[in-house]
């Protein structure tokens, strides 16, 4: 049996600082992953881009603009102008804000959703536990593209109004992302549960309050960091093939898919690239960024974390 | 023989563990982890609770408190049946019946430093005001040996030894009547565990509480309790005083766990006896005695017969046919 020294006080300070906090190792062994960096770096340029980017730009992103139409990149348009003559650069600036939104949100959402059934779940088993994961299974089990396009599809016939719709299909988002999560939190809880210091607070006689979020919620947090993360990804690619279909955020507020479906015409795909390429390369960019970012973060909160 | 009532009374516990088949393993039989342990443990007393790993001694230690379920039985604090109290009188009754845990590396929540750790229980019941918190919690880490500027560490930052003191505090805190210390020094160094049981006596003489030390080894009971118990798969097989079981051990098991302690005095040879075979399967134990299949005098009559757990002189009680 090893057994650390009892004099911490010998200690280097620097050895002591560093050893104090577990968010602070996180970090130190996070600033290793090179990948995960790089993944973060690009991350930041598009946020910075989206957010900060049109204030930059001389152009506005809605409006029809008859002498502009179709233009190639130029120096005036350094990414071309679209069919209503709207400089794409400004088009997408403004479509990576609400991408990135509607990742997030639904990334927020769903954590939420997930954390909360997830832990009820996990604690206090019986009945809640059979119905939220009987409902999570359902969930999972529907193939969740044909979901979403099914509940868009009646979104679109109840005429959800254009500024809405970027909510409800977060909403939708979160809804097919949750039952996930949950199970994850679920099945940490229950491993929790048979840890002494989860035992020691039913023996302390905790409230049930203070044993969910001050004993339960910390120790799942990173686990919510990683899958959060992970799911940012996922959510703007399903928001964006519902845009490109036409069923989630729709023209004229800009997403970066219906950005690309607006170049589903032959001639445009073949002579106009610059209109679905920048799109794309967007999407892909910041997918795999996320990707390596949550990757990255995995292995920093918890190097034995098994991967999925 | 009118005496006061015992600080706790257990009567013919029962714990089995059923279902416990699973994807890989289908086993429908049942683990009678305790099976009918009765005693008494009177205030101020420490009582002593040995036995192998696996007889069941924590699963006892966990029913007394309602940390698990029991299958049947009565566990009476001060006469009121624990397992009968609703919920919110049990909620109440909890500062008062601490537990030690066996493993001090899993038993403090890494993400809480221990300054809260200790605290948040008397915050939760409401016994100590806010402003006074702090004060309190410097108070029980200096009674168990931790410096004051500790407060605000995390439990990584600990030795193993150190852990087990946070643990000890954390209990001693509130106050309690009765602490069930679970094997609380087995998973340390030899060397600390000298400190940690020289904390416990410490304990013992300057605070009015009331033991029940769990230990699979008697040299550490031998030193804190005034009684003990010896377990054997989830079944008493002796209990009686400390200078009974020591001075004059009837079981063969308990002979034979006495004969492996070493003893101090080398003039004082004990007979060395040594128990063959492991133990039995708990989900299969032995008919009869369930000492039978080690038992170096076991008979014919003891793999047919339970013996019967009886008291052969005051207070001392013993099951085996030949005691
Ligand atoms: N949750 C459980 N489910 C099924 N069986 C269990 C469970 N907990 C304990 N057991 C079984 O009950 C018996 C007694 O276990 P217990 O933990 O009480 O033993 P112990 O005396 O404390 O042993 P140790 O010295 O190893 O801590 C063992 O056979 C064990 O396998
Ligand atoms: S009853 Fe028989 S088998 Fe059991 S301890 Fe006594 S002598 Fe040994
Ligand atoms: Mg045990």
């Amino acid at each position: 049996m090893e057994n650390p020294p009892i004099t911490i006080a010998s200690k280097s300070k620097a050895e002591k600082r560093k050893k104090s906090s577990l968010w602070g190792q996180v970090l130190q062994r996070f600033l290793k992953k090179k990948i995960a960096l790089v993944g973060l770096g690009f991350l930041l340029f598009i946020f910075l881009f989206s957010l900060i980017g049109p204030f930059f730009s001389p152009y506005a992103t809605e409006g029809v603009n008859p002498t502009q139409i179709n233009l190639p990149p130029s120096s005036e348009h350094w990414l071309g102008t679209d069919k209503l003559g709207r400089d794409v650069l400004t088009r997408l600036m403004f479509a990576g804000r609400i991408s990135l939104t509607v990742g997030v949100g639904a990334m927020v959402l769903s954590v939420t959703f997930g954390a909360l059934l997830g832990i009820l779940a996990g604690y206090y088993k019986g009945i809640i536990d059979q119905i939220v994961m009987r409902i999570a299974d359902i969930l999972m089990t529907l193939p969740s593209l044909p979901l979403l396009f099914i509940m868009a599809a009646v979104m679109s016939e109840w005429k959800v109004p254009t500024e809405q719709r970027l909510y409800i299909v977060m909403l939708m988002l979160s809804l097919v992302g949750w039952p996930g999560l949950a199970r994850l939190v679920r099945s940490q809880v229950l491993s929790l549960r048979e840890r002494q210091f989860i035992q020691a607070t039913d023996a302390l006689g905790l409230r049930d309050h203070r044993k969910l979020l001050n004993h339960l919620l910390p120790n799942i947090v990173p686990l919510l960091i990683v899958s959060g993360t992970l799911s940012i990804g996922g959510a703007i690619l399903s928001e964006s093939v519902l845009s490109y279909f036409g069923l989630g955020v729709v023209p004229p507020t800009a997403s970066w898919g219906n950005m690309i479906n607006a170049a589903n015409s032959l001639i445009d795909f073949q002579k106009r690239p610059w209109l679905w390429i920048p799109p794309g390369i967007a999407i892909f960019l910041t997918v795999i960024s996320i990707n390596l970012l949550g990757d990255g973060l995995r292995d920093a909160i918890d190097p034995n974390m098994k991967r999925r | 023989m009118s005496k006061a009532l015992p600080l706790l009374e257990v009567k013919n516990l029962k714990k089995y563990y059923g279902d416990s088949s699973n994807l890989f393993r289908r086993n429908p039989e049942v683990v009678k982890a305790v099976d009918g342990v009765s005693f008494t443990i009177e205030k101020g007393e420490t009582f002593g609770l040995v036995g192998e790993s696996g007889s069941g001694k924590s699963t006892i230690g966990k029913s007394i408190l309602r940390l698990s379920s029991i299958t049947d039985g009565e566990v009476l604090y001060k006469g009121q049946n624990i397992h009968k109290l609703s919920k919110k009188d049990m909620r109440n009754l909890r500062p008062k019946l601490q537990f030690i845990f066996q493993d001090p590396y899993s038993s403090l929540n890494p993400r809480i430093r221990i300054g809260d750790a200790i605290g948040e229980a008397l915050i939760d019941h409401g016994l100590v005001d806010k402003s006074e918190i702090r004060e309190r919690v410097l108070e029980v880490l200096d009674i168990c040996g931790l410096a004051p500027y500790q407060i605000d560490r995390y439990p990584h930052e600990f030795s193993g030894g150190q852990r087990q003191r946070i643990g000890i505090a954390r209990a001693i805190i509130l106050n309690p009547d009765f602490i069930v210390a679970d094997e609380p020094v087995s998973a340390l160094d030899v060397s600390i565990q000298a400190q940690i049981i020289n904390l416990f006596s410490d304990l013992q003489k300057e605070r009015d509480i009331t033991f029940l030390f769990i230990s699979h080894d008697l040299s550490v009971v031998e030193h804190l309790c005034s009684k003990i118990g010896v377990l054997y798969l989830g079944t008493m097989m002796e209990l009686g005083s400390r200078d009974q079981l020591y001075g004059n051990p009837l079981h063969p098991y308990t002979k034979a766990l006495l004969s492996a302690v070493p003893v101090p005095d080398p003039t004082l040879k004990r007979e060395r006896i040594i128990i063959k075979g492991d133990i039995p399967n708990p989900a299969d134990p032995p008919k009869g005695c369930k000492f039978h299949t080690r038992c170096p005098i076991a008979t014919d009559m003891c793999r047919i017969e339970v013996p019967e757990f009886r008291e052969v002189e005051a207070n001392h009680f013993v099951a085996c046919h030949f005691a």
